[in-house]
């Protein structure tokens, strides 16, 4: 492992231990997806994105990032504690009264790394759009990043945002698809399947990245790296990451049975064994 | 009663697209956003002298919004406009989460509201979306009543943060306030100080009211008539200060009784003041296909239909 995989590595196992404590601390949220997508979103922030902890809502200068499929927000909210937006102890407070960190990311409450509410589906790609050509008036040359699940492409707006990024050659706009398979009912090849999304994506005009390896550091960061080159081919870019619901929590994975319920106590104590703490637990 | 005259008739969704076109030269933060209605929401001459800063999003809506959020990151003020129907009812959840809820700078600037739409009939003449839009915890609501008010309108929220439903529509009817007139967002407007009955319309109701006073008065009823161009927040104040006067009231709106102006009223009185209250608007139905004034006459929202509230109000004094 390279000394930079290294590091990361190091942020995955805290965050992963983040992400089971904060569901089994108030009993509710979501551990499958959010585990499914530690390695990107500790990629995209501990490696990837310019990007500024002091936190200004708009951004300039930043690369942005945008969170659509807003229930896996443990690990968002994990990740941007790990990198200095707000303290780590306010985890501990994820989905109870009075709190900044709520059961799915609101502005409202004004915690610092949230630019814009999800939680209801199929929003986030409009809004990543909006902002990627608000850069583009303002001549700025970063990028903004948006991920979505992929069950989450049954919503019908996420079409509409699709075509409008490719006919306005949006390419300052990198979107990720969490393809890890899964939704709440059951395998999304049973409840409304995406066929074939790679044809979908490049009928759409769109670059296509796949990488099988999504819960891979190198592989990622790999990915996100060509991702940002091929803008340069005036398309928008969407990369098909293959994760694995609840990876790293050995009998989380494999199921879409995590999506949503959270851990008991000795639950909890064998999802903590399998991830060495090694930056302090909140 | 005051006198009001008018030389002109025209539609209030082109002083929507005359201040659109002043805004885009006086504030380069204001983008403009359009789905696939150009013509309709008179957005052609921002889109010719401002292309950089307009976008056409195509018939999709629920898009539209989320984009118009994005824009706010990045400082922009970003002005929706489509029909009042797909501007509320079709993309309520975007403006809910993306917008509201999120507290983004955007403007929903809505055409074709109501019944005065006409001919296209109940599918696009949409009587809900006050109340929708209302709701909405951080929504500012404003339904001018002319040209020259939605032009005003238009001008001040730009300068006015936080998202706003801006209602305006199809028909030519009289311009009757000033060109250069003050729009202070939540500050009812004054168009005749009388004893009898207050009268609170909005929107294509104010002239209507304007109407029915002046056959109040032959009559010898001194009717009050206030102008709430601005729904939410109510004025308050400007309610209560007149029906502490008149003691009874009529509200008027191109709307559904339910949810709307009326309704706003209704729960400021009941709360401080109860008094009789009277209606104008469209009483749980659907509209259709006709002239404007032909619907307008059907279902009770003109100035006849003012005047006898208006008694009807006084009778339960």
């Amino acid at each position: 492992m390279a000394p930079t995989t290294e590091k990361l590595q190091a942020v995955v196992y805290q965050v992963r231990r983040d992400i089971v404590r904060m569901v089994h601390g108030c009993q509710s949220g979501h551990p499958g997806g959010s585990l499914g997508c530690t390695e990107l979103l500790v990629a995209l922030y501990h490696e990837v994105m310019t990007h500024n902890p002091a936190f200004e809502a708009d951004g300039i200068g930043e690369d942005l990032f945008f969170l659509s499929n807003g229930h896996i927000s443990p690990v968002w909210y994990s990740v941007l504690a790990h990198a200095g937006y707000f303290p780590k102890a306010e985890l501990g407070t994820f989905r109870k009264l009075n709190s900044r960190v709520q059961g799915h990311p609101a502005t409202h409450e004004g915690l610092p790394g949230i630019r814009v509410a999800s939680g209801s589906l199929g929003q986030g790609i409009s809004v990543a759009i909006g902002a990627a050509q608000a850069k583009k008036l303002n001549h700025d040359d970063k990028l903004v990043y948006v991920l979505t699940g992929d069950g989450e492409l049954q919503e019908g707006q996420n079409w509409e945002a699709i075509m409008y990024a490719a006919h306005n050659k949006v390419n300052n706009l990198v979107l990720i698809v969490d393809y890890n398979g899964q939704q709440i009912d059951g395998p999304v090849d049973k409840i409304n399947t995406l066929g074939n999304l790679r044809a979908k994506m490049e009928a759409f005009g769109w670059n296509v990245l796949e990488q099988a390896k999504g819960n891979d550091l190198e592989a990622i960061i790999g990915s996100l790296t060509e991702a940002k080159a091929l803008l340069a081919e005036t398309k928008p870019v969407v990369i098909l990451l293959k994760t694995e619901m609840g990876n790293g929590v050995d009998f989380m994975m494999n199921s879409h049975k995590w999506h949503g319920i959270a851990p008991n106590d000795e639950q909890l104590a064998a999802a903590l064994a399998q991830n060495p703490e090694t930056l302090g637990d909140y | 009663m005051k006198k009001y005259t008018f030389t002109e008739k025209k539609d209030t969704r082109s002083g929507f697209g005359v201040a659109m076109a002043e805004l885009g030269a006086s504030n380069p933060k204001v983008v403009a956003l359009c789905a696939d209605l150009i013509g309709s929401l008179k957005l052609g001459d921002f889109q010719k002298q401002f292309p950089d800063r307009f976008f056409q999003i195509g018939i999709a809506e629920a898009n539209m919004m989320g984009i118009a959020a994005g824009l706010t990151i990045g400082g922009y003020i970003p002005f929706t406009g489509t029909f009042a129907n797909f501007s509320t009812g079709r993309v309520y959840d975007q403006i809910r989460q993306s917008i509201a809820y999120s507290g983004k700078n955007v403007k929903i600037c809505a055409s074709h509201a109501g019944l005065t739409l006409g001919e296209d009939g109940a599918t696009h003449q949409i009587l809900e979306d006050i109340g929708m839009m209302k709701m909405l915890p951080h929504m500012t609501v404003i339904n001018p009543c002319d040209f020259n008010q939605t032009r005003a309108a238009t001008l001040a929220i730009a300068d006015y943060h936080g998202p706003v439903y801006l209602r305006f529509g199809r028909p030519v009817v009289p311009i009757f306030t000033e060109r250069d007139q003050e729009f202070i967002v939540g500050k009812a407007w004054m168009v005749n100080e009388g004893t009898d009955v207050s009268i609170f319309a909005t929107g294509h109701l104010v002239w209507e009211a304007i109407l029915a006073g002046e056959i109040l008065a032959e009559q010898g009823i001194d009717a009050e008539i206030i102008n709430i161009h601005t729904i939410k927040p109510l004025d308050d104040e400007a309610v209560l200060r007149s029906v502490a006067k008149t003691r009874c009231l009529v509200s008027a709106e191109e709307h559904q009784i339910a949810g709307g102006l009326g309704d706003s009223i209704a729960n400021l009185l009941a709360r401080k003041t109860p008094a009789p209250q009277e209606y104008i608007g469209v009483n749980d139905s659907f509209g259709e296909s006709g002239t404007p004034e032909q619907l307008m006459d059907k279902y009770k929202l003109n100035a006849a239909a003012i005047v006898e509230a208006a008694k009807r109000a006084i009778a339960r004094k």
